[in-house]
Protein backbone atom coordinates (compact mmCIF):
# COMPACT_ATOMS: atom_id res chain seq x y z
CA UNK A 1 0.00 0.00 0.00
CA UNK A 2 2.89 2.62 0.67
CA UNK A 3 4.56 1.12 -2.03
CA UNK A 4 1.69 1.84 -4.10
CA UNK A 5 1.32 5.48 -2.40
CA UNK A 6 4.39 6.74 -3.36
CA UNK A 7 4.73 5.26 -6.98
CA UNK A 8 1.60 7.71 -7.27
CA UNK A 9 3.44 10.22 -5.66
CA UNK A 10 6.78 9.78 -7.75
CA UNK A 11 3.97 9.50 -10.78
CA UNK A 12 2.93 13.09 -9.98
CA UNK A 13 6.22 14.45 -9.96
CA UNK A 14 7.08 12.73 -13.34
CA UNK A 15 3.98 14.36 -14.31
CA UNK A 16 5.21 17.98 -12.96
CA UNK A 17 8.93 17.87 -14.45
CA UNK A 18 7.25 16.66 -18.01
CA UNK A 19 4.20 19.27 -18.21
CA UNK A 20 6.49 22.33 -16.52
CA UNK A 21 9.34 21.40 -19.03
CA UNK A 22 7.15 20.85 -21.86
CA UNK A 23 5.31 23.68 -21.29
CA UNK A 24 9.15 26.35 -21.18
CA UNK A 25 10.06 24.74 -24.28
CA UNK A 26 6.87 25.34 -25.73
CA UNK A 27 7.07 28.82 -24.22
CA UNK A 28 10.55 29.12 -26.10
CA UNK A 29 9.50 28.66 -29.35
CA UNK A 30 6.33 30.15 -29.58
CA UNK A 31 8.03 33.70 -27.93
CA UNK A 32 8.84 35.37 -31.11
CA UNK A 33 12.59 35.69 -31.07
CA UNK A 34 14.43 35.55 -34.22
CA UNK A 35 16.28 32.30 -34.77
CA UNK A 36 19.22 32.44 -37.21
CA UNK A 37 20.48 29.21 -37.81
CA UNK A 38 24.19 28.35 -39.41
CA UNK A 39 22.60 24.79 -40.03
CA UNK A 40 21.08 26.51 -42.90
CA UNK A 41 21.10 24.70 -46.35
CA UNK A 42 22.41 27.21 -49.03
CA UNK A 43 19.94 27.32 -52.50
CA UNK A 44 20.52 29.13 -55.66
CA UNK A 45 18.00 32.04 -54.89
CA UNK A 46 20.14 33.03 -51.84
CA UNK A 47 22.72 34.19 -53.85
CA UNK A 48 21.12 35.21 -57.31
CA UNK A 49 21.62 38.43 -57.90
CA UNK A 50 23.50 39.21 -54.74
CA UNK A 51 27.50 39.38 -54.08
CA UNK A 52 28.05 41.62 -51.49
CA UNK A 53 26.86 45.14 -49.79
CA UNK A 54 28.63 47.95 -51.98
CA UNK A 55 29.38 51.62 -51.04
CA UNK A 56 30.95 54.04 -53.72
CA UNK A 57 30.96 54.00 -57.79
CA UNK A 58 30.47 50.84 -59.70
CA UNK A 59 32.80 52.28 -61.87
CA UNK A 60 35.55 52.53 -59.54
CA UNK A 61 38.62 51.02 -60.80
CA UNK A 62 39.35 49.47 -57.58
CA UNK A 63 37.22 46.60 -55.59
CA UNK A 64 37.76 46.73 -51.92
CA UNK A 65 36.50 43.84 -50.31
CA UNK A 66 36.27 42.67 -46.76
CA UNK A 67 35.28 39.85 -44.83
CA UNK A 68 34.12 40.64 -41.53
CA UNK A 69 32.17 39.26 -38.30
CA UNK A 70 30.01 41.91 -36.28
CA UNK A 71 30.94 40.13 -33.27
CA UNK A 72 34.61 40.50 -33.84
CA UNK A 73 36.60 43.23 -31.71
CA UNK A 74 39.38 44.20 -34.48
CA UNK A 75 36.33 44.22 -37.46
CA UNK A 76 34.19 47.14 -34.76
CA UNK A 77 37.85 48.43 -34.61
CA UNK A 78 38.00 49.20 -38.13
CA UNK A 79 34.79 49.76 -38.93
CA UNK A 80 34.87 52.52 -36.44
CA UNK A 81 38.34 54.29 -36.99
CA UNK A 82 39.60 53.35 -40.59
CA UNK A 83 36.63 53.01 -42.70
CA UNK A 84 35.38 56.47 -42.29
CA UNK A 85 38.67 57.66 -43.45
CA UNK A 86 38.44 54.92 -46.18
CA UNK A 87 34.84 56.15 -47.19
CA UNK A 88 36.02 59.88 -47.33
CA UNK A 89 39.55 59.12 -48.89
CA UNK A 90 39.16 56.56 -51.18
CA UNK A 91 35.08 55.80 -51.95
CA UNK A 92 33.74 59.38 -52.36
CA UNK A 93 36.29 60.32 -53.91
CA UNK A 94 35.46 57.62 -56.71
CA UNK A 95 38.90 55.79 -56.51
CA UNK A 96 37.68 53.09 -54.34
CA UNK A 97 34.49 50.86 -54.81
CA UNK A 98 33.80 48.54 -50.72
CA UNK A 99 32.34 45.36 -50.57
CA UNK A 100 31.31 44.22 -47.29
CA UNK A 101 31.22 40.28 -47.26
CA UNK A 102 29.19 38.34 -43.97
CA UNK A 103 32.14 35.85 -42.24
CA UNK A 104 30.29 35.17 -38.59
CA UNK A 105 32.35 33.16 -36.39
CA UNK A 106 31.00 30.28 -34.95
CA UNK A 107 33.02 31.39 -31.86
CA UNK A 108 30.42 34.54 -31.68
CA UNK A 109 27.18 33.85 -30.97
CA UNK A 110 25.77 37.07 -32.22
CA UNK A 111 27.07 37.31 -35.30
CA UNK A 112 24.69 35.17 -37.60
CA UNK A 113 22.09 37.90 -35.85
CA UNK A 114 23.89 40.90 -36.59
CA UNK A 115 24.58 39.67 -40.02
CA UNK A 116 20.38 39.14 -40.41
CA UNK A 117 19.45 42.55 -38.91
CA UNK A 118 22.01 44.24 -41.84
CA UNK A 119 20.52 42.18 -44.22
CA UNK A 120 17.04 42.77 -43.20
CA UNK A 121 18.17 46.78 -43.11
CA UNK A 122 19.21 46.45 -46.63
CA UNK A 123 16.07 44.92 -47.50
CA UNK A 124 14.74 48.63 -46.71
CA UNK A 125 17.38 50.36 -48.31
CA UNK A 126 19.19 51.07 -45.28
CA UNK A 127 22.52 48.76 -44.99
CA UNK A 128 25.16 50.97 -44.11
CA UNK A 129 23.26 53.09 -41.62
CA UNK A 130 22.54 49.70 -39.57
CA UNK A 131 25.66 48.05 -40.32
CA UNK A 132 26.84 51.35 -38.47
CA UNK A 133 24.58 50.64 -35.89
CA UNK A 134 25.54 47.89 -35.18
CA UNK A 135 29.39 48.35 -35.14
CA UNK A 136 28.95 50.89 -32.68
CA UNK A 137 26.99 48.77 -30.64
CA UNK A 138 28.99 45.35 -30.32
CA UNK A 139 30.72 46.26 -26.76
CA UNK A 140 26.62 46.55 -25.65
CA UNK A 141 25.04 43.61 -27.78
CA UNK A 142 27.47 41.42 -27.22
CA UNK A 143 27.60 40.95 -22.99
CA UNK A 144 23.56 41.18 -23.77
CA UNK A 145 21.82 37.38 -23.02
CA UNK A 146 19.35 38.08 -26.53
CA UNK A 147 20.42 40.66 -28.54
CA UNK A 148 17.63 40.91 -30.71
CA UNK A 149 15.58 43.76 -29.71
CA UNK A 150 18.60 45.75 -29.17
CA UNK A 151 19.00 45.10 -33.47
CA UNK A 152 15.27 46.06 -33.59
CA UNK A 153 16.04 49.52 -31.60
CA UNK A 154 18.96 50.04 -34.10
CA UNK A 155 16.36 49.63 -37.09
CA UNK A 156 13.73 51.80 -34.83
CA UNK A 157 16.44 54.67 -34.99
CA UNK A 158 17.79 54.18 -38.49
CA UNK A 159 14.41 54.68 -39.57
CA UNK A 160 12.83 51.13 -40.94
CA UNK A 161 9.96 50.23 -41.15
CA UNK A 162 10.08 48.08 -37.95
CA UNK A 163 7.05 45.76 -38.70
CA UNK A 164 8.85 44.60 -42.09
CA UNK A 165 12.08 44.18 -40.16
CA UNK A 166 10.63 41.99 -37.31
CA UNK A 167 8.82 39.71 -40.26
CA UNK A 168 12.25 39.71 -42.18
CA UNK A 169 14.19 38.97 -38.99
CA UNK A 170 11.56 35.74 -37.69
CA UNK A 171 11.69 34.49 -41.55
CA UNK A 172 15.40 34.18 -41.37
CA UNK A 173 15.62 34.79 -45.43
CA UNK A 174 18.91 35.97 -45.44
CA UNK A 175 20.39 33.18 -43.47
CA UNK A 176 21.27 31.22 -46.50
CA UNK A 177 22.82 34.07 -48.05
CA UNK A 178 25.40 34.86 -44.65
CA UNK A 179 25.95 31.01 -45.30
CA UNK A 180 27.00 31.64 -48.83
CA UNK A 181 29.07 35.05 -47.96
CA UNK A 182 30.72 32.83 -45.13
CA UNK A 183 31.56 29.50 -47.79
CA UNK A 184 33.02 31.88 -50.50
CA UNK A 185 35.10 33.69 -48.19
CA UNK A 186 36.27 30.06 -46.64
CA UNK A 187 36.84 29.05 -50.35
CA UNK A 188 38.78 31.45 -50.83
CA UNK A 189 41.30 31.49 -47.81
CA UNK A 190 39.42 33.72 -45.22
CA UNK A 191 39.83 32.33 -41.76
CA UNK A 192 40.27 35.34 -39.42
CA UNK A 193 38.31 38.29 -39.31
CA UNK A 194 38.26 41.20 -40.89
CA UNK A 195 40.48 39.81 -44.03
CA UNK A 196 40.75 41.54 -47.44
CA UNK A 197 40.82 41.42 -50.63
CA UNK A 198 41.99 44.38 -53.09
CA UNK A 199 40.43 43.68 -56.62
CA UNK A 200 40.16 39.87 -56.07
CA UNK A 201 43.67 39.80 -54.38
CA UNK A 202 44.05 39.13 -50.42
CA UNK A 203 45.64 42.02 -49.08
CA UNK A 204 47.78 41.50 -46.09
CA UNK A 205 49.42 45.02 -45.78
CA UNK A 206 48.53 47.76 -43.08
CA UNK A 207 44.93 47.60 -43.13
CA UNK A 208 44.30 51.24 -42.38
CA UNK A 209 43.26 54.18 -44.07
CA UNK A 210 46.65 55.18 -44.94
CA UNK A 211 47.80 51.33 -46.14
CA UNK A 212 45.04 51.12 -48.34
CA UNK A 213 45.21 55.20 -49.93
CA UNK A 214 48.73 53.54 -50.69
CA UNK A 215 47.74 50.62 -52.29
CA UNK A 216 44.98 52.51 -54.11
CA UNK A 217 47.16 55.07 -55.55
CA UNK A 218 49.37 52.86 -56.31
CA UNK A 219 46.89 50.42 -58.44
CA UNK A 220 45.23 53.90 -60.24
CA UNK A 221 48.42 55.19 -61.25
CA UNK A 222 49.39 51.93 -62.58
CA UNK A 223 46.20 51.71 -64.33
CA UNK A 224 46.67 55.30 -65.95
CA UNK A 225 50.34 54.77 -67.21
CA UNK A 226 49.35 51.38 -68.71
CA UNK A 227 47.96 51.32 -72.06
CA UNK B 1 12.10 1.67 -5.87
CA UNK B 2 13.24 5.27 -4.58
CA UNK B 3 16.69 4.94 -6.38
CA UNK B 4 14.63 4.28 -9.79
CA UNK B 5 12.68 6.68 -9.36
CA UNK B 6 15.61 9.43 -8.72
CA UNK B 7 16.95 8.02 -11.72
CA UNK B 8 13.64 8.51 -13.63
CA UNK B 9 13.15 11.84 -12.75
CA UNK B 10 16.45 12.87 -13.17
CA UNK B 11 16.53 11.58 -16.91
CA UNK B 12 13.51 13.13 -17.83
CA UNK B 13 15.13 17.05 -16.59
CA UNK B 14 18.30 16.11 -18.85
CA UNK B 15 16.49 14.66 -21.51
CA UNK B 16 14.16 18.40 -21.69
CA UNK B 17 17.61 20.01 -20.97
CA UNK B 18 19.00 17.89 -24.45
CA UNK B 19 15.75 19.06 -26.35
CA UNK B 20 16.38 22.53 -25.00
CA UNK B 21 19.65 22.42 -26.76
CA UNK B 22 18.75 20.52 -29.71
CA UNK B 23 15.99 22.97 -30.81
CA UNK B 24 18.25 26.08 -30.31
CA UNK B 25 20.92 24.56 -32.45
CA UNK B 26 17.91 23.88 -35.57
CA UNK B 27 16.44 27.16 -35.10
CA UNK B 28 13.49 26.36 -33.28
CA UNK B 29 14.15 28.88 -30.63
CA UNK B 30 16.02 32.55 -30.63
CA UNK B 31 18.36 32.59 -28.05
CA UNK B 32 19.22 29.81 -25.17
CA UNK B 33 18.69 31.76 -21.23
CA UNK B 34 22.16 31.36 -20.28
CA UNK B 35 23.13 34.81 -18.67
CA UNK B 36 26.03 35.31 -21.28
CA UNK B 37 26.50 34.09 -24.83
CA UNK B 38 28.45 31.43 -23.30
CA UNK B 39 26.04 28.38 -24.23
CA UNK B 40 25.32 29.69 -27.89
CA UNK B 41 28.78 29.46 -28.13
CA UNK B 42 29.58 25.99 -26.88
CA UNK B 43 25.86 24.87 -29.18
CA UNK B 44 27.49 26.60 -32.05
CA UNK B 45 31.05 25.26 -31.98
CA UNK B 46 32.24 22.60 -34.08
CA UNK B 47 32.25 20.41 -31.02
CA UNK B 48 28.42 20.28 -30.88
CA UNK B 49 28.58 17.13 -33.34
CA UNK B 50 30.38 14.11 -32.74
CA UNK B 51 30.77 12.10 -35.35
CA UNK B 52 28.46 13.93 -37.70
CA UNK B 53 25.50 13.72 -34.54
CA UNK B 54 24.38 16.44 -32.60
CA UNK B 55 25.58 15.96 -29.18
CA UNK B 56 21.99 17.14 -27.90
CA UNK B 57 20.81 14.61 -29.68
CA UNK B 58 22.84 11.90 -28.19
CA UNK B 59 21.60 13.32 -25.22
CA UNK B 60 17.98 13.27 -25.27
CA UNK B 61 18.72 9.63 -26.61
CA UNK B 62 20.76 8.40 -24.17
CA UNK B 63 18.59 10.27 -20.96
CA UNK B 64 15.31 8.73 -23.13
CA UNK B 65 16.75 5.11 -23.08
CA UNK B 66 17.55 5.47 -18.99
CA UNK B 67 13.91 7.20 -18.55
CA UNK B 68 12.50 3.91 -20.25
CA UNK B 69 15.14 1.80 -18.50
CA UNK B 70 14.58 3.30 -14.76
CA UNK B 71 10.13 3.18 -15.30
CA UNK B 72 10.83 -0.70 -16.43
CA UNK B 73 12.39 -1.17 -13.59
CA UNK B 74 9.90 0.17 -11.29
CA UNK B 75 7.01 -2.73 -13.01
CA UNK B 76 5.71 -5.54 -10.97
CA UNK B 77 8.24 -7.80 -11.22
CA UNK B 78 11.15 -6.00 -12.05
CA UNK B 79 11.73 -4.42 -9.05
CA UNK B 80 14.23 -6.63 -7.94
CA UNK B 81 15.79 -7.69 -11.36
CA UNK B 82 19.30 -6.61 -12.19
CA UNK B 83 19.00 -6.23 -15.90
CA UNK B 84 17.64 -2.63 -15.96
CA UNK B 85 20.53 -1.69 -13.37
CA UNK B 86 23.03 -3.26 -15.15
CA UNK B 87 22.10 -1.46 -18.41
CA UNK B 88 21.27 2.19 -16.53
CA UNK B 89 25.35 1.57 -15.03
CA UNK B 90 26.47 1.30 -18.40
CA UNK B 91 24.71 4.07 -19.88
CA UNK B 92 25.59 6.16 -16.84
CA UNK B 93 28.87 5.65 -16.70
CA UNK B 94 29.47 6.23 -20.53
CA UNK B 95 27.37 9.37 -19.98
CA UNK B 96 29.93 10.44 -17.15
CA UNK B 97 33.04 9.70 -19.49
CA UNK B 98 31.57 11.63 -22.79
CA UNK B 99 30.45 14.58 -20.39
CA UNK B 100 33.80 14.84 -18.97
CA UNK B 101 35.09 14.81 -22.22
CA UNK B 102 32.75 17.61 -23.28
CA UNK B 103 33.65 19.52 -20.16
CA UNK B 104 37.39 19.47 -20.50
CA UNK B 105 36.41 20.85 -24.45
CA UNK B 106 34.48 23.39 -22.97
CA UNK B 107 37.68 24.27 -20.64
CA UNK B 108 40.76 23.82 -22.63
CA UNK B 109 39.19 24.01 -26.19
CA UNK B 110 36.27 25.93 -27.07
CA UNK B 111 36.88 28.53 -23.37
CA UNK B 112 33.37 28.86 -23.08
CA UNK B 113 31.01 27.40 -20.19
CA UNK B 114 27.35 26.63 -21.27
CA UNK B 115 25.33 26.26 -17.87
CA UNK B 116 23.12 23.84 -19.08
CA UNK B 117 25.61 21.53 -20.10
CA UNK B 118 27.16 21.66 -16.73
CA UNK B 119 23.45 21.15 -15.45
CA UNK B 120 23.40 17.89 -17.76
CA UNK B 121 27.14 16.77 -16.18
CA UNK B 122 25.49 17.09 -12.72
CA UNK B 123 22.40 15.20 -13.77
CA UNK B 124 24.30 12.00 -15.36
CA UNK B 125 26.40 11.91 -12.51
CA UNK B 126 23.91 12.07 -9.91
CA UNK B 127 22.06 8.74 -12.23
CA UNK B 128 25.18 7.28 -12.06
CA UNK B 129 25.75 7.51 -8.27
CA UNK B 130 22.03 6.29 -7.83
CA UNK B 131 22.45 3.39 -10.31
CA UNK B 132 25.27 2.69 -7.45
CA UNK B 133 23.20 2.70 -4.87
CA UNK B 134 20.29 0.44 -6.81
CA UNK B 135 23.09 -2.09 -7.81
CA UNK B 136 23.97 -2.65 -4.17
CA UNK B 137 19.89 -3.10 -3.17
CA UNK B 138 19.43 -5.33 -5.92
CA UNK B 139 22.53 -7.56 -4.94
CA UNK B 140 21.16 -7.71 -1.44
CA UNK B 141 18.09 -9.63 -2.38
Amino acid sequence: MAGSSSLNRFYLILLVIAVGGGGLLYWQVRRNVPSISPDVVVTVADTAGFSGYYLGDASAPVVITEYADYQCGFCQQFDMVQFPDIVRQLVETGKARWRYRDFPLNMHPFAWMAAHSAACADDQGRYWEQHAAIYQGTDKWSRESEPSGTFRDYAKRNGLDVKAYDECMMSSKFAGRIKASYDEGAAAGVSGTPTFFINGRLYSGNSTSDGFKRIVDSLTSMSTVTP
Amino acid sequence: MKFRMGVAALSLTGLLISAYLWMFKHGYIGALACGSGECATVQLSEYSSFLGVDVALLGALAYAALLGLAMLGLQPGWLDRQEPTRAMLLLSAGGVLFAAYLTGLELFVIHAICRWCVASAVIIVLILVLTLLDRRRVARH
